[in-house]
């Protein structure tokens, strides 16, 4: 960064020395808050007098004494004229605490010095990478706790202590309260209070600055040839112990990359080899990993250009001819030939790149007739699993990671397998796939949506997106799956949706679960009154997912509702599919 | 009968607007006697919990909602929710069991309960983890071998207990047939059990439902049990209302009255007590139902209904006093007790091994370690006892300290079922010491929604580690009864055990000394909050010195006191001072 020199005429030395040191600390992401922080507070018109600030009471409580606290603290705001609110940490929307001004906590320490179980997952993104700064913030925190435990109210101090990391201002030191706890706590508040009284000057106000637009980098745009090293904020497993499959949920960060999206897009990823597969290739090759290949006329380490260049697993038919021209090997040859195609695509998914070099090894293979004989790595595409207004400068992706054993060993897909062993802090190049045939309709048209296994994703982001956009159009989703217990994907986001309203309806279908297999399309068959019920008011229907099993059995699953409900035959049906889908009122995403 | 009698303070009970109780009395007037939305919450597809006040009805059913703790924070992370499965406590009045009813649960709980069974601290059987959807072929199950959960939980009389006193057959089997008779006359009537759960039609009922409970039943759960001295295996003390039974020349004649008993506190809550039961008289068999109902329709009537935390029974004697409760119970008996007859107890354990009854057939009482019914390693405790009730032609009793009793063995059984005992790995009593055979956790971690801490799981290895300072003063075969619970609730009667270790926080117990070996005595707090290093260092010490210089056929309990380690707790309220 390097447009810090000329100090602005309207800021005296000091505060310029201020602004310098604080805009080198900070990373894109921050500076770009900042600077909308800042373009905020100009733009806000400010009385003469001093602003009254907003309050906020949040409590984590596990036996009920916090939230009696947090009940009284409010009272006894009112009671000098401040308009509190109160909320409970375990259903407290995390993004709102950037909405804060004043914060008073009230939370209970639970098993070994731990927060109420309640409060964990505010406790985890609070302590987490994830957190925002806080500055600008004023907080003080009562923590309830009981000494004959070694670590007394210990989430009461951790909280106090993070606050402050992230750079909020403390109202009032902490104030530790045993099991007697009515009393401190009592005083405590009202100390803490009657420095919020409505007539204080606005402490900790921050001062007015011009807007720092001279230090947002200037915009690069990334795409699929120059993708943003997006890093990782988050990847977990979404399917719990004991389950068939592994499918993660990976948030990345795209903050300050420029790049917009909206629900309905994917990210593309340009993936990395296995790094240990690549050792393979050398070693079975008995190539060196320094020796130099051309790539497109350029020259490339061929270390390199089998770890990103190439397509390292999937033998082409152009590499099997090759091999086969330059064995000899008769077989080989006469699989190339037209008409083979079934032979082939069974030697093909038993025999990788490595399998070729061990089973059929090649006397003078060059480094770079291999590498001329390989395809570019090609970025694989994931539906995106968020939405930019509900999480601004993030990508979320749910990806079924592919792992299967082959010759007695474990083989990897090439970005999914790289998807999910990407550490946080690392970075992942990416991009935004567009996919304009995949759109929310106006707010107020209802929704079905038709997801089986990762296929939910888009539907993550929609129901964000509806839900930021305040958008009356009813949302009913289907789910598929294997296992309830362990692939229920997203599980509890969906019920705090149905518990909000945000999600009309759900129904599921677990495929592994009973005697018969069940799948989406039969649960829509199930609902085929109220399926037609809602395609008659208007609604927009999506599927997502498998391009073999899903899309087809929803097909014909909507074709039968049609003729069962409205009394089309299969042809008239079928037509009204084909001008649903010209309307635009039936959308399909399948892969 | 006219008594001169003070009016009691009613501001807290049942002849109170449901707005002024505890929102629970709402729930269960509100629930339509005890069905709820129960049946509409077992379709919910995308939970496995039952939904809104579901689980609390349920319970009523003898089913509690659970989550698989040891996974809890691990699939909040992935975004699923609680791992929910249901326990499932099956209602067997005095722990009796038939081989065929032993069958077909070992057959259920392979089939939905994760292939193990469990004995509690009640005579009975739970099955752990069982999914929402094989709740009523589970319950079905249990029908074809005439067994229910009726009110095995709930705010209803609990699952009655009755001393297994085996050697004394005869009379065994009278008191348990009483038992039996208790439990089937205090259950809730409801027909809500039947539709639910057999979904049978709902049928009318002339008058109401419950004629006995009412729309809102008790404040809280209610415990009866049937002791058989000289055994008080069933720590009759603990019980809401305990009945001693009363023989002469081995025919029964009726029963001590004991009330107010009861173990759950809440740690540094000291208005919350464990309590042991007063005797209060003496009654004859002919009018147990009677005294029954007088008994409960009291508690009904005056229990505390804003304060579940002070609505057991006890509290309600303590607030009113135990002369005004005990003239309200004769004034609903319309007579008086008798005075209390002379019966001697001697401990509250079990004694494993061979048996021999009066009727001269056999009885093996086997030790299982906190009742836990598994098979595991070398000892495969769920086959053999399947082997065995596959061709016993006895009872099978399940004993207040959660171990077993395969009773009535036929004379020409004893030899094979001794063998299969040996084959399974089953006969542990021989070497295990005498405290371990007198030891009980409660099921705790990680089913257990309350538990701070190990229980069940974590006990064994802790003995293991005691039997090393026994060994070294010499006390492998002293018996002294030792309870773990993993939370203050006090599943496994910890209170009133010579050593107590009650749950904190994840490896942390309070520690108590001083209880009576047959129950008689509190025991007192001697060291709060503390991990396994204090705890063994402090056994050491007081185990050495017990060795030392005990009296002549002291107990451990006896000595805490006598060496001055704790004083004596002679009344529940003074448990805390
Ligand atoms: C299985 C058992 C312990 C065992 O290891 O055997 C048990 C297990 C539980 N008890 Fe208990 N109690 C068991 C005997 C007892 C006893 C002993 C007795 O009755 O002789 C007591 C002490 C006596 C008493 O009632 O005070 C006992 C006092 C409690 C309490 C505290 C009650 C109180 O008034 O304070 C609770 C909590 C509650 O009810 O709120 C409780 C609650 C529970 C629950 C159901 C937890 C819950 O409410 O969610 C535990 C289920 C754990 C699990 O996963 O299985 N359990 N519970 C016993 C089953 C007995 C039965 O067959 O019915
Ligand atoms: C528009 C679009 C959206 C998508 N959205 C998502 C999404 O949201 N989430 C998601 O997870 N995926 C999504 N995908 C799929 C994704 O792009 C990848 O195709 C997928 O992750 C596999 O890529 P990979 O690089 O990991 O595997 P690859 O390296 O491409 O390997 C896959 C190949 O491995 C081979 N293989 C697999 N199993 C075996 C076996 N048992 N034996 C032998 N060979 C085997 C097969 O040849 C298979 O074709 C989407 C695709 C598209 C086109
Ligand atoms: C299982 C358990 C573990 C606890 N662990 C701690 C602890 O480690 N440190 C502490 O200060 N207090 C601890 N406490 C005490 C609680 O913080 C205290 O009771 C508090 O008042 C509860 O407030 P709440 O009802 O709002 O949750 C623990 C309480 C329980 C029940
Ligand atoms: S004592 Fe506590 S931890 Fe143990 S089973 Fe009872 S309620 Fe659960």
């Amino acid at each position: 960064m390097n447009v810090l020199e000329a100090p602005s005429s309207d800021l005296t030395h000091e505060q310029w020395e201020l602004v310098v040191a604080l805009v080198r600390s900070l990373n894109q992401a921050q500076l770009l808050w900042v600077s909308e922080y800042l373009a905020g507070r100009v733009q806000t018109p400010v009385s003469g007098t001093a602003p009254s600030r907003r309050l906020t009471i949040l409590f984590g409580s596990e036996t009920g004494n916090g939230a009696e606290i947090a009940a009284s603290a409010a009272d006894s705001a009112r009671g000098i004229g401040l308009h509190p609110t109160v909320r409970d940490l375990a259903d407290y929307k995390l993004r709102l605490l950037m909405e804060e001004e004043d914060l008073l906590f009230i939370t209970s320490t639970h098993g070994e010095g731990d927060p109420p179980h309640t409060a964990e997952p505010f406790f985890e993104f609070l302590e987490g990478r994830k957190a925002p700064q806080l500055s600008g913030k004023r907080f003080a925190v009562v923590a309830l706790g009981d000494s004959t435990y070694e670590k007394f109210c210990e989430a009461g101090r951790r909280l106090d202590r993070r606050l402050e990391e992230l750079g909020a201002s403390r109202l009032a030191a902490r104030v530790d309260c045993d099991v007697d706890y009515e009393k401190n706590a009592a005083a405590a508040i009202s100390q803490i209070l009657a420095k919020l009284g409505p007539c204080s000057p606005g402490a900790g106000e921050p001062p007015l600055l011009p807007r720092l637009e001279a230090v947002v980098p200037s915009r690069t745009i990334f795409d699929k040839r120059h993708p943003f090293p997006a890093p990782v904020v988050d990847n977990v497993a979404l399917t719990g112990r004991g389950s068939s499959k592994e499918t993660r949920h990976i948030e990345l960060s795209i903050a300050g990359s420029g790049m917009t999206f909206e629900p309905g897009d994917a990210l593309g990823v340009a993936p990395a080899n296995n790094p240990h597969l690549v050792e393979s290739l050398l070693a079975s090759a008995g190539f060196s990993p320094d020796a130099g290949v051309l790539i497109d006329g350029q020259p490339v380490r061929l270390h390199e250009a089998l770890t990103s260049k190439l397509e390292i697993v999937r033998v082409t038919r152009r590499l099997l001819r090759f091999w086969a021209d330059q064995s000899g090997i008769s077989e080989l040859g006469a699989l190339c030939e037209e008409g083979q195609a079934e032979l082939r695509a069974a030697l093909l998914k038993e025999n990788h790149v490595i399998d070729l070099l061990r089973r059929f090894p090649l006397r003078d293979l060059s480094a770079q007739s291999l590498v001329d004989n390989l395809r570019p790595l090609q970025p694989r595409l994931y539906s995106i699993a968020s939405s930019a207004a509900f999480a601004p400068g993030e990508v979320h992706l749910t990806v079924a990671v592919v792992r299967y054993p082959l010759h007695g060993e474990p083989r990897h897909g090439v970005a999914s397998a790289f998807l999910a062993d990407a550490a946080p802090e690392t970075s992942v190049p990416v991009f935004v796939q567009s996919n304009p045939h995949f759109r929310l309709p106006a707010n107020d048209v209802p929704i079905v949506m038709i997801g089986a296994g990762t296929g939910i994703a888009p539907f993550r982001a929609f129901l964000q997106e509806r839900e930021m956009r305040g958008a009356s159009g009813k949302n009913w989703l289907f789910f598929g799956e294997r296992h309830f217990r362990t692939d229920f994907l997203y599980q509890t986001e969906w019920q705090a949706h149905l518990h909000s309203g945000l999600l009309t309806r759900m129904n599921v279908a677990f495929s592994r679960e009973g005697t018969t297999k069940t799948y989406a399309q039969h649960r829509l068959l199930e609902q085929a009154r109220d399926l037609y019920a809602w395609l008659q008011d208007g609604c927009h229907i999506y599927v997502c997912g498998d391009a073999v099993g899903l899309t087809p059995g929803v097909h014909a699953a909507l074709r039968c509702v049609l003729q069962q409900e409205g009394g089309l035959d299969l042809h008239a049906a079928e037509e009204h599919l084909t001008s649903l889908r010209s309307s635009r009122r039936y959308q399909i995403d399948a892969y | 009968m006219n008594l001169n009698r003070s009016i009691p303070d009613r501001s807290r009970d049942v002849s109170q607007p449901l707005e002024a109780l505890g929102p629970d009395e709402t729930l269960k007037a509100d629930s339509n006697y005890l069905r709820g939305a129960i049946s509409s919450g077992l379709l919910a597809e995308i939970t496995a919990a039952v939904p809104g006040g579901g689980p609390k009805l349920m319970k009523f059913h003898g089913l509690y909602q659970q989550d698989n703790r040891d996974i809890r924070d691990e699939r909040r992370r992935q975004k699923l929710e609680p791992a929910y499965a249901f326990m499932v406590r099956v209602r067997l009045p005095g722990g009796v069991c038939t081989p065929g009813q032993w069958l077909k649960l070992d057959e259920l709980a392979r089939t939905y309960g994760g292939v193990t069974l469990r004995l509690t601290t009640r005579q009975t059987f739970q099955l752990h983890g069982v999914l929402k959807q094989h709740l009523r072929p589970l319950i079905r199950g249990l029908r074809e071998v005439l067994l229910d959960t009726k009110s095995a939980c709930g705010d209803d009389a609990r699952g009655v207990m009755c001393g297994v006193n085996s050697q004394l057959s005869a009379l065994h089997g009278s008191v348990s047939a009483i038992a039996r008779r208790a439990s089937d006359h205090a259950i809730p009537k409801t027909g809500a059990y039947r539709e639910i759960w057999y979904e049978e039609e709902r049928q009318e009922v002339p008058r109401t439902e419950e004629p006995f409970y009412g729309g809102t039943y008790l404040p809280r759960k209610f415990k009866i049990g049937f002791a058989i001295p000289p055994s008080n295996d069933i720590d009759v003390y603990t019980q809401d209302l305990g009945l001693i039974a009363i023989a002469s020349q081995g025919r029964l004649e009726g029963f001590n009255v004991v009330i107010g008993g009861s173990m759950g506190r809440t740690d540094r809550a000291p208005e919350t007590y464990p309590r042991l039961a007063d005797l209060i008289g003496f009654i004859s068999a002919d009018r147990v139902l009677p005294l029954i109902d007088a008994v409960m329709s009291v508690q009904r009537d005056y229990g505390d209904r804003v304060d579940r935390a002070h609505a057991r029974f006890k509290y309600t004697i303590d607030e009113k006093g135990l002369d005004w409760i005990k003239a309200e119970i004769e004034r609903r008996l319309g007579s008086f007790l008798d005075p209390p007859r002379e019966f001697q107890f001697t401990s509250n354990s079990d004694a494993v091994g061979w048996a021999t009854g009066e009727d001269g057939r056999f009885h093996y009482t086997l030790f299982v370690e906190n009742g836990r019914i598994i098979d595991s390693g070398k000892r495969s405790l769920m086959e053999g006892l399947r082997m065995i009730a596959r061709l016993h032609d006895g009872a099978f009793l399940l004993t207040p300290n959660q171990n077993l009793i395969i009773a009535g063995i036929a004379p020409h059984n004893r030899d094979v079922i001794e063998a299969l005992l040996r084959e399974h790995g089953l006969i542990n009593s021989e070497t295990a010491s005498a405290l371990r055979l007198n030891s009980m956790a409660c099921v705790s971690l990680p089913t257990c929604g309350l538990a701070m801490a190990e229980s069940e799981r974590y006990l064994p290895t802790l003995l293991s580690k005691i039997e090393e300072i026994l060994a070294r003063h010499g006390l492998q075969t002293e018996p002294i009864t030792l309870r773990m619970t993993g939370c203050p609730n006090g599943c496994s009667r910890p209170y009133n055990a010579e050593i107590g270790l009650t749950g904190r926080a994840p490896g942390k117990y309070n520690l108590y000394f001083g209880g009576g070996f047959h129950g008689q005595r509190l025991n007192k707090m001697y060291l709060e909050n503390v991990g396994e290093a204090s705890i063994l260092t402090t056994l050491e010490d007081i185990l050495g010195h017990f060795a030392r210089t005990r009296l002549p056929g002291e107990h451990f309990g006896d000595f805490a006191i006598r060496a001055g380690y704790v004083p004596e707790v002679t009344e529940g309220r003074q448990f805390n001072d």
